[in-house]
């Protein structure tokens, strides 16, 4: 055991605002030392109530009101109240200064849990990778949500919370389906937004008008016509196509669907790197807690509370467990972590054979090459070792609904460690997690009817509430809207049919 | 850099406008509850909360989300007994293991979304059904107001309270209890101590001996505080309604064969608004339950409403009950009468003379109002001409037809407007 020469921090039960600053000032300092790059942070202080308003609202300090919102808030008080669950320790939010808000009801030892994991966790992982570089803006989403919510009422005071209130409700539907998943989007700036607001307003409504008096008149042959299609090529963000070319949306309609689906997007990083972010916070939070006990300034009490929960955080139950519920991202992306740690520091012979390119490297570049340049899929089929596999006794089993019995395709040995990093990766592949559903094509010279194209993957179907959503659709759209699948053997069936009108009989 | 701020002051109901926009969304499902609600509820019970359920499907928000079916190859942790090429029956893992993929198991909760009103909120839907002006709802959902009555004495409170000759009183007290042994022990020593004077001189080492020890203990003495915390008394003042009089309510009911669920659960509204006007009037209400066929009883709540009896109709006979109870318990000026009357206005025909005869001249005189409902879609029955003929002669009385729920509140402007004077 190394020699404790610093006088331990105190660690009593109840925090206070000094303790919080002078153990904020020591994780602070470990995390420098360990070259952590982060946003500046602000740490709030909050009760359980402003907990869960939080939670209600997405975790955003500030957002429109919708009813959904209201929704989780009843749900989730209604489970914190009768101590079904408890509330998360933090919630952390990807902006410039990083927020991250602390109960009040946690111990001081949970408050600089989640320091270390919030503050220098999260916030150097949003600060640092390639996805929250490119598609969010840390410097803007505040004064962007603060803008969508005074528009938002602007539209409510003008034309009626119920209209406001459908629309958002159609757009909601969308919202899976409302982020460019390949392209990259350009920055949210307030300024730039405001600023083209009401240009947009006037000009788009112009452009879409344009596009429909320009169609060719009816003499033209069917069989030119059929060559024309609209869109050119098929479009992925469905709410974008209906931002730019919903025929009959009125201008302050398409800047709501644009909030929409700029949060959407905002969001949609997070969904994409669960494993990585989360174990990152994990193993950093771990680390620099433990530098600290190691230069003597935890107490033993505090490590004990300490590690108490991070074991709860980072437990993996079994597949025949009553508590599994799929992967605990928390629990694989710390061991991923630490394992890359290892791999760098102590590898052994198959770390060689796999890792070539790490094994005994300096872990902190390699970490921070793998921050930055990876989501969950690209991340597990990049360093998921061998060893982890055999940790987690890691097995692959084929659910095909056209056999009787399921079959266990890999399972933890020297012939399935690739297909098993292979099948983990796809997992975490939104692609396949999510149906793929495109815009494909509108019947301009027709009935104006709109088609989304859904490419089945490995012959999985569109779940229930697809009829809904197709309301959804067909509400935004004004005109009918037909889905259809298409198989892999690239046979294309047809699954719906959303009629719609939504034109008011004009007064003679 | 890092910046702490404080935030718990802020205001917390930064949700309560997305809860009212669900409330308000989803009006139709919550109705519904509550007035499932009312009708499992006592009449005195009406003024609290409630937790409601809807259905979850009604709330769900839809997304294109994959269903079963399919090719799903899912990677589970925890392999135990597992080779590769295995064949396994479904599920994997048995109940635990479900997981065949994320979003197939995800959004199928088949329980109801159940969720707490707050009393304003139910109140606010019970009025809603009745149609209420909203004066009068502000009116009846406000909370009594309080004054504020000595209570005695506590041992804890602010400084502007504390009661000086009550603190004073316990400090000389335990100045008391705590130096009695040293008392006794100095007033021993002193009594020693002049025996020993007369045969002594002063410098002898035993009155030395005894000296010092006088002086310890009267040291002892004055060490105990003069006053210490635990002697602090505050005066204690606790906050009580205050409307002071008393009521009481007499629900009378034709329970007869021609009284169905439905018009019972309408007179049940009109009961309940009732008790909860007189509550914020009065302090202490007692309700009396009255139910009629030929005969009347006086019975509990639950079997007023929920007993059901046939044959004919005697309304009289609950009358005459009414005022019994009236001459027995009541003392008018005691108390403030009311009477409620809830029927479908069926009646024997000879009856109902009688029954105007007894309401003019032995109910009326003794109630602050009388108020007769009639739950009948059709044509009034005889019950009612009679009881038309009061109508002028007495301001106390006031009768409605109902035929939907909306109809009970003409019959309480009535209250609201004496109430007012």
């Amino acid at each position: 055991m190394k020699k404790r020469r610093n006088k331990p921090l105190p660690a009593p039960a109840e925090w206070s605002f000094e303790l919080i600053d002078a153990y904020h000032r020591e994780i602070a300092r470990v995390a420098e030392m360990h070259g952590l790059d982060t946003y500046p942070n602000q740490i709030e202080v909050i009760t359980s109530e402003q907990m869960m308003d939080a939670y209600a609202s997405v975790g955003m300090p500030v957002n429109y009101h919708h009813w959904s919102f209201g929704k989780h808030f009843l749900s989730t008080e209604k489970g914190y109240r009768r101590g079904q669950m408890g509330l998360a320790y933090e919630i952390v939010i990807n902006s410039n200064p990083c927020i991250a808000y602390l109960m009040e009801e946690n111990t001081m030892t949970m408050q600089a849990l989640v320091i270390a994991h919030a503050a220098y966790g999260h916030n150097s992982f949003f600060k640092g990778n390639y996805l929250f570089r490119t598609w969010t803006n840390a410097d803007a989403i505040i004064d962007y949500l603060v803008f969508a919510r005074s528009y938002i009422t602007q539209c409510e005071e003008r034309y009626g919370e119920e209209e406001v209130e459908l629309l958002l409700d159609s757009c909601h539907a969308l919202m899976n389906v409302g982020v460019d998943r390949y392209k990259r989007p350009p920055k949210l700036s307030l300024e730039k937004e405001q600023l083209r607001q009401h240009e947009r307003e006037e000009y788009l409504q112009s452009q879409v008008n344009d596009l429909w008096r320009t169609l060719p008149p009816h003499d033209v042959k069917p069989s030119e016509v059929q060559a024309v299609r609209f869109p050119p090529e098929p479009e992925e963000n469905v709410l974008y196509f209906f931002e730019k070319h919903a025929p009959l949306l009125e201008p302050w309609q398409r800047e709501v669907v644009r909030i929409v689906r700029k949060i959407a997007q905002y969001f949609f990083p997070q969904r994409q790197t669960q494993v990585m972010n989360e174990g990152w916070a994990t193993f950093w939070h771990y680390t620099l807690l433990n530098t600290l006990y190691d230069e003597g300034l935890l107490t033993d009490s505090f490590m004990m509370e300490f590690l108490h929960s991070h074991t709860n955080v980072v437990m993996q139950p079994p597949y025949n467990s009553k508590w599994y519920s799929g992967i605990n991202p928390y629990a694989l992306g710390f061991a991923m972590w630490s394992d890359i740690r290892r791999i760098c520091e102590h590898p052994t012979e198959e770390d060689y054979r796999w890792f070539p390119d790490i094994a005994g490297g300096n872990w902190h570049e390699v970490f921070d090459f793998a921050m930055r340049s990876f989501k969950d899929e690209s991340f597990i089929a990049q360093f998921l070792s061998p060893k982890l596999i055999r940790d987690f006794k890691l097995f692959a089993v084929l659910d095909d609904d056209r056999n009787q019995k399921l079959h266990v395709t890999a399972i933890h040995d020297e012939a399935g460690y690739r297909a098993i990093r292979e099948k983990l990766s796809d997992q975490y592949n939104i692609g396949s997690r999510e149906p793929s559903i495109q815009v494909w094509n509108v019947d301009l010279r027709g009935d104006r009817s709109l088609t989304l194209r859904h490419h089945a993957y490995h012959r999985r179907p569109i779940g229930e509430g697809m009829d809904e959503v197709l309301r959804h659709v067909a509400r935004l759209w004004g005109f009918n809207v037909r889905l259809e699948t298409q198989h892999e053997d690239g046979r294309v069936e047809p699954l719906r049919e959303m009629r719609f009108e939504r034109r008011q009989p004009r007064a003679a | 850099m890092v910046r702490i701020i404080d935030r718990r002051f802020d205001s917390k109901n930064k949700s309560a406008v997305n809860r009212q926009r669900f409330f308000r969304r989803f009006k139709q499902q919550i109705r519904k509850a509550v007035a499932d609600a009312i009708d499992g509820r006592s009449i005195r019970d009406v003024d609290n909360g409630e937790s409601v359920s809807i259905p979850t499907k009604d709330i769900s928000e839809p997304q294109f989300g994959l269903g079963r079916g399919g090719e799903w190859e899912t990677v589970f942790s925890g392999n135990d007994q597992f080779a590769a090429g295995d064949e396994v029956d479904r599920p994997i893992g048995g109940a635990g293991g479900s997981g065949k993929g994320k979003a197939s198991n995800e959004g199928e909760g088949e329980d109801d979304f159940v969720f707490q009103l707050s009393r304003e909120e139910f109140l606010d839907v019970f009025f809603d059904d009745l149609a209420l002006p909203n004066l009068v709802k502000t009116q009846l959902a406000a909370i009594p107001e309080y004054k504020l009555q000595r209570a005695g004495f506590t041992s804890s409170g602010t400084p502007a309270n504390i009661n000086i000759v009550r603190s004073l009183r316990g400090a000389l007290g335990r100045r008391l209890a705590l130096g009695s042994p040293y008392s006794a022990q100095l007033r021993e020593a002193l009594d020693k101590l002049d025996t020993l004077r007369k045969t002594r001189p002063d410098t002898d080492p035993e009155v030395e001996a005894l000296l010092e020890e006088i002086a310890t203990l009267r040291a002892k003495i004055e060490g105990i505080p003069f006053i210490d915390k635990v002697d602090l008394r505050y005066n204690n003042r606790i906050r009580v309604p205050k409307p002071s009089t008393r009521a009481v309510m007499f629900c009378v009911m034709d329970v007869s064969g021609s009284m169905d669920e439905e018009k019972k659960a309408t007179a049940k509204r009109f009961f309940m608004l009732l008790y909860l006007f007189l509550t914020r009037n009065y302090e202490k209400i007692e309700v009396v339950f009255i139910r009629h066929h030929t005969v009347a009883k006086e019975v509990d709540e639950e079997d007023f409403f929920h007993s059901r009896e046939s044959g004919g109709t005697v309304v009289s006979s609950a009358l005459e009950l009414m005022n019994d109870i009236i001459q027995e318990r009541y003392a008018t000026n005691l108390w403030n009468i009311y009477g409620a009357q809830a029927s479908d206005g069926d009646n024997w025909e000879n009856d109902s003379p009688r029954c105007r005869e007894l309401l003019a001249d032995n109910i009326l005189p003794f109630v602050q109002h009388f108020a007769y409902i009639e739950i009948t879609p059709g044509e009034p029955q005889n019950l009612w001409r009679e009881y038309e003929k009061l109508q002028g002669s007495h301001s106390n009385f006031a009768m409605q037809r109902i035929e939907s729920l909306a109809n009970i509140y003409p019959v309480f402007r009535e209250l609201f407007k004496k109430s007012s004077v």
